[in-house]
């Protein structure tokens, strides 16, 4: 049974390869981001960041930035604008605290870039230091039990008796696993340019959300959000790290309105990315799986510690893929936080999945090697016929497609188990697999309109296109929804000036968006019928979907790598990846390979080289730039490679399409450890997997 | 940042007046690691002076095979040179080795050796170190030391040299020519870079104003075989670990070590020049043993760090394999 709001549209453009909408003028330098949005005379904007993590602003002496030819204006916590806001991230300049080291303590507006940045280093502040504290262990008094964990999770869930499976079973594995700190870095920095007219403020923002963005502006300033107007047509990259807004959109509106009749610019050096944006905590897994012999789990379990910040709590929901993933009868699952003086963490990628699927990942691979079954085939004697978490039925699970598929692919059938076996010039090498998993998210509050405009039918919905294809698809999806050429159809997003529309999070955007494309498509047709005159025009919403209380809603995967070692130096590098997806329908193939594989080299470089390195004396990053933050280059992505299956699911919505810019991510890293392992025989817990943690058990 | 004067000199002599007369001023080639520098305020001059195009920019033949490399010679056009490449294949591959493509077209042979620590502490203005400051303290110690000195550390500087094309000049024997307010000298490449000592905020023996002209890279035994190795964090766009620069020349090309030249990066101040290794390999079998020997001769004083994860004590062994498998594979896989 199907409901009205998930009826399935004819395919046609949905499925088409179209290039993406926005390519040409992306590659030609016309389209125009954040930073260098239209200004008559724009002023800019640089910042001045505390040299302490923790204590208190006693003086700061502005003559000398004051004096220096084209500074504007400078502003402290001292004379600063006052904000409406108790969230304690965006409460920018409002107090003396100071909570993290690299904390926005001052900002310089120039008529030049150069002016500004000089401006702001002859900012001289004094500050009243306290001993900070940004250690994570698991040892700490302090650790606490959030209330929920991101967005709106149980903290701990415990089902049967987790502690007598464990007692009672042939095998049992207990161990713990850590991933690092992260860094969202896209190409783009967080940038605004910023703008007053009288008591209306324009911002032009990269941002992956132009309403949500606009609502919080317009409470911190006190505004009703009509007089707000938030514009980003295009984003360089966001990762999450462009979620939800961080200073740099208030300091620029702060500082627009401070000069009035000019246009401020500002952009997050990536030093400040670094402090300001965001990141993913660090987390320690410790996992307790217990079994039969057959590999049949009868208890698994995850006790999750990882980092807040004191300045605002996030809670990653690092334990929640363990909840629903493998049929254990008991099951057990905690989060614990510590709250340091360090900036808050915030989304990347798959918060939640994707460093909560690398324990469990390994252990899967460790408790295989223990008991001698397949990992492949151990994954499939774990398969839930229902949800585990919920009892509910799955409206499609295709794990086990994805992961015979995926070793079909890869030729996993010939693997010799035995670890640290074959070498190949010098390079050892090997195999191997691990599950990927992703909710199919949908938000409120998105709505799209629909008008017939010169003959076209024109397509306004406040969404973002943060990169990811949204220009294309959604026009795609008008375009079946009207049944229409998808010619026809001209897209509008990217602006608040379009109806509203939830933040591209979660993956939720085709399955929000999309339905409310459908339903106003909908509404248009029965509205105007096949032939609608000039200014016809409807709206259509997105609507819960009943069908989330029927069934459990996941898109799957199967991750695999080989990697290979070098025997005399301990380099790892990745020639192979292979990604199988089941995530429904796929809207657009090269949009979501593009995803898919994004997604992958991500985890790749999750596995290898990344790691913000956090020095406790001082209490900030310090390999703060991308020389000495490694992310993966060209060079350590070789062969890579993401399929899908066919999968048809008629109760996620009307397009049958499940998220997919997530899901790449989601395993791959314990992929890769697995491989790196059975290359090597050495088990590697903590990421990420770097020459010396491999040199010592390396053959001399 | 501080505001800056630029000028452009057209021939070696007026640049060298235009620093050597200005201790504010700094000499600019291709600007890829002091612009880095200008942004961050760790290099903070009233005055640039633009080299590019007061030194030479071709490649010349020496009699006896030697090639002289102008200082404005591109570290692209250098890798790419028929003779350097059928002559130096370490040089060729310290150098394809190094940054990226785009960088490597801006960067220069008189630029590139003289580009400073990649320390982090060096490079964040708001951490004590004191080769930015004389006299602030050392950040690095006890800290993030994974790129750090396991030679020839001081007790005020732990701090590495980053060039990858350093260590191939030093393991060949190149000579630097200089010109200062003096007049010309020459120095043999390895008495370029110093070792902290007391004084970390001095990287080389050049006195301020001293403009690096060219470098002469000298002709090699023809038996001879080199090649470099370098170790890294991921397969490209990232500074060594560790490297091993290494020229071997065998007896007949098959029996013992004639000649053997090699230098280390990523351990030290300097690009290491191997001396005790390289007198363990002359005269002796190339086998196993005698690479071993060599690598744990060089490494008797070597110092490796503590600091945060471990800090870089996994180098003393990682030079030890990274030179013993270097030297593997020069002298036994002949016939390619
Ligand atoms: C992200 C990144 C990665 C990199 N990776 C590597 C790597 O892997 N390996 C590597 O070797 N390098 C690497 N580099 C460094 C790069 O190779 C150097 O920045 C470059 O070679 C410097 O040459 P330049 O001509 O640009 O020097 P500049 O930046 O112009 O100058 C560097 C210094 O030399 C002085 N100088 C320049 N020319 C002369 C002269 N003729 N006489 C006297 N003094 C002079 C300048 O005053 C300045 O102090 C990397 C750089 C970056 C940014
Ligand atoms: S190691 Fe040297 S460069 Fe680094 S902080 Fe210490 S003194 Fe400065």
């Amino acid at each position: 049974m199907t409901d009205p709001s998930t009826e399935q549209l004819r395919p046609v453009a949905i499925g088409s390869d179209l290039e993406r909408r926005d390519g040409f003028p992306k590659v030609t330098g016309t389209a125009r981001y954040a930073y260098e949005s239209e200004a008559a005379s724009p002023a800019y904007c640089r910042l001045v960041q505390s040299t302490v993590a923790r204590g208190r602003v006693d003086s700061v002496d502005t003559a000398a930035a004051e004096a220096l030819d084209g500074v504007l204006l400078v502003r402290t916590a001292f004379d600063a604008e006052s904000l409406e806001t108790d969230d304690g991230e965006l409460a920018v300049l409002q107090s003396r605290e100071v909570a993290f080291r690299g904390q926005v303590v001052g900002m310089v507006v120039a008529d030049t870039a150069e002016a500004a940045l000089r401006g702001a280093d002859l900012v001289e502040v004094a500050y009243s230091p306290a001993p900070h504290d940004v250690v994570l262990r698991t040892g700490r008094g302090d650790l606490y039990a959030p209330e929920k964990v991101n967005p709106s999770f149980e903290t701990d869930t415990s089902d049967g008796d987790i502690d007598e499976a464990v007692a009672t079973a042939t095998a049992v594995l207990d161990r713990t696993y850590t991933t690092a700190m992260y860094h969202n870095n896209p190409l783009e920095p967080h940038a605004t340019t910023a703008y007053w007219d009288g008591e209306a403020l324009t911002v032009w923002d990269s941002t992956q959300g132009v309403h949500p963005t606009r609502a919080v502006l317009a409470d911190l300033f006190g505004l009703d959000r009509e007089r707000v107007r938030v514009v980003c047509p295009y984003v360089g990259g966001g990762f999450g790290s462009k979620g939800e807004p961080h200073v740099h959109v208030v300091l620029a509106a702060m500082a627009a309105r401070a000069v009035p009749g000019r246009h401020v610019r500002l952009a997050f050096t990536r030093q400040q990315m670094f402090a300001l944006a965001g990141y993913r905590t660090p987390t320690i897994q410790r996992m307790r799986l217990a079994a039969d012999q057959s590999g049949r789990l009868a208890g698994i379990a995850i006790d999750v510690v990882e980092q807040t910040a004191k300045v605002k709590e996030f809670a990653e929901q690092t334990g929640v893929p363990t909840r629903m993933m493998y049929a254990a009868p008991h099951r057990s699952t905690t989060h614990r936080l510590a709250a340091l003086d360090v900036p808050a963490p915030s989304w990347m990628r798959a918060p939640g999945e994707c460093p909560g699927m690398f324990g469990p990942e390994v252990a899967m691979d460790e408790l295989a090697e223990e008991l001698g079954i397949d990992p492949v085939e151990l994954r499939v004697r774990n398969e839930p016929e229902v949800d585990p978490e919920s009892g509910l039925p799955w409206s499609s699970r295709n794990l086990v497609a994805c992961l015979r598929e995926g070793a079909d692919r890869f030729g996993w059938a010939d693997r010799d188990p035995r670890p640290g076996l074959r070498e190949e010039d010098g390079w050892l090498v090997g195999t191997g697999v691990a599950s990927s998993v992703y909710p199919v998210n949908r938000m409120a509050d998105s709505t799209a309109t629909i008008r017939r405009e010169q003959g076209r039918y024109v397509v306004e919905i406040g969404a973002a296109d943060l990169g990811t294809g949204t220009w294309t698809t959604l026009a795609q999806i008008a375009a079946d929804a009207l049944e229409v050429d998808v010619a026809e159809v001209t897209m509008r997003i990217g602006d608040t000036a379009y109806p509203i529309a939830s933040v591209a999070g979660g993956s939720s955007g085709m399955t929000t968006w999309g339905s409310a494309v459908v339903n106003a498509a909908r509404a248009f047709r029965e509205k105007f019928g096949p032939e609608p005159p000039e200014d016809a025009e409807a709206q259509g919403s997105t609507e819960d979907n009943p069908a989330t209380e029927r069934f459990a809603m996941y898109a799957f995967g199967a991750q695999f790598a080989q990697a290979r070692v070098n025997r005399d130096t301990g380099e790892v590098r990745v020639p192979r990846l292979l990604g199988v997806f089941a995530a429904g329908r796929i809207i657009n193939p090269r949009t979501a390979r593009s995803q898919l594989i994004g997604g992958m080299t991500m985890g790749l470089s999750m596995a290898l080289h990344e790691q913000s390195v956090l020095d406790p004396r001082f209490g900030h990053v310090v390999n703060h730039d991308l020389a000495e933050y490694h992310i993966a280059t060209c060079a350590d992505v070789a062969e890579i490679e993401a399929r899908w299956l066919e999968e048809h699911d008629p109760h996620v919505n009307p397009m049958g399409s499940k998220g997919i810019g997530e899901i790449g991510i989601v395993g791959t890293a314990a992929a890769v450890a697995n491989a790196v392992h059975h290359a090597t025989g050495v088990r590697v817990r903590n990421l990420p997997i770097t020459l010396d943690k491999l040199l010592p058990a390396l053959a001399g | 940042m501080r505001p800056f004067t630029l000028a452009t000199a057209t021939d070696a002599r007026e640049a060298v007046r235009l620093v050597a007369g200005d201790p504010d001023a700094a000499f600019l080639a291709g600007g890829t690691n002091l612009v880095d520098h200008l942004k961050l305020g760790v290099a903070t001059p009233g005055a640039l002076v633009d080299v590019t195009r007061a030194t030479s920019a071709e490649i010349t033949d020496l009699e006896g095979g030697g090639l002289r490399v102008g200082a404005a010679v591109r570290n692209s056009d250098l890798a790419a040179d028929r003779r350097v490449r059928e002559r130096h294949p370490m040089l060729v591959r310290s150098l394809l080795g190094g940054a990226s493509g785009q960088l490597r077209n801006m960067a220069t042979v008189g630029g590139n050796p003289l580009q400073r620590t990649r320390c982090v502490y060096f490079q964040d203005v708001t951490t004590p170190c004191n080769k930015r400051e004389p006299r602030s303290g050392c950040g690095a110690r006890g800290g993030y030391t994974r790129y750090h000195a396991v030679l020839g550390a001081s007790e005020h500087c732990l701090a590495t040299h980053p060039s990858d094309l350093a260590v191939a000049l030093a393991a060949l024997d190149a000579t630097v020519h200089v010109l200062g307010a003096d007049g010309e000298r020459s120095l043999p490449f390895t008495e370029l870079h110093r070792l902290p000592g007391d004084e970390p905020e001095r990287d080389t023996t050049l006195a301020h104003g001293e403009l690096v002209t060219a470098i002469d890279l000298p002709a090699l035994p023809p038996a001879t075989r080199s090649t470099y190795r370098k170790v890294r964090d991921r397969a490209s766009y990232a500074f060594a670990l560790v490297s091993v620069a290494a020229a071997v020349e065998l007896e007949d090309g098959e029996g013992w070590v004639r000649e053997a030249r090699i230098a280390l990066g990523g351990v030290a101040h300097v690009p290491w020049r191997a001396h005790r290794a390289e007198a363990v390999l002359r005269g002796a079998e190339p086998t196993e043993e005698t690479f071993l020997a060599a690598a744990e001769a060089e490494l008797v004083d070597a110092r490796p760090l503590d600091g945060l994860d471990g800090g870089n004590a996994f180098k003393v062994p990682l030079v030890t394999r990274t030179l013993v498998a270097t030297l593997r594979e020069l002298t036994q896989e002949r016939e390619s």
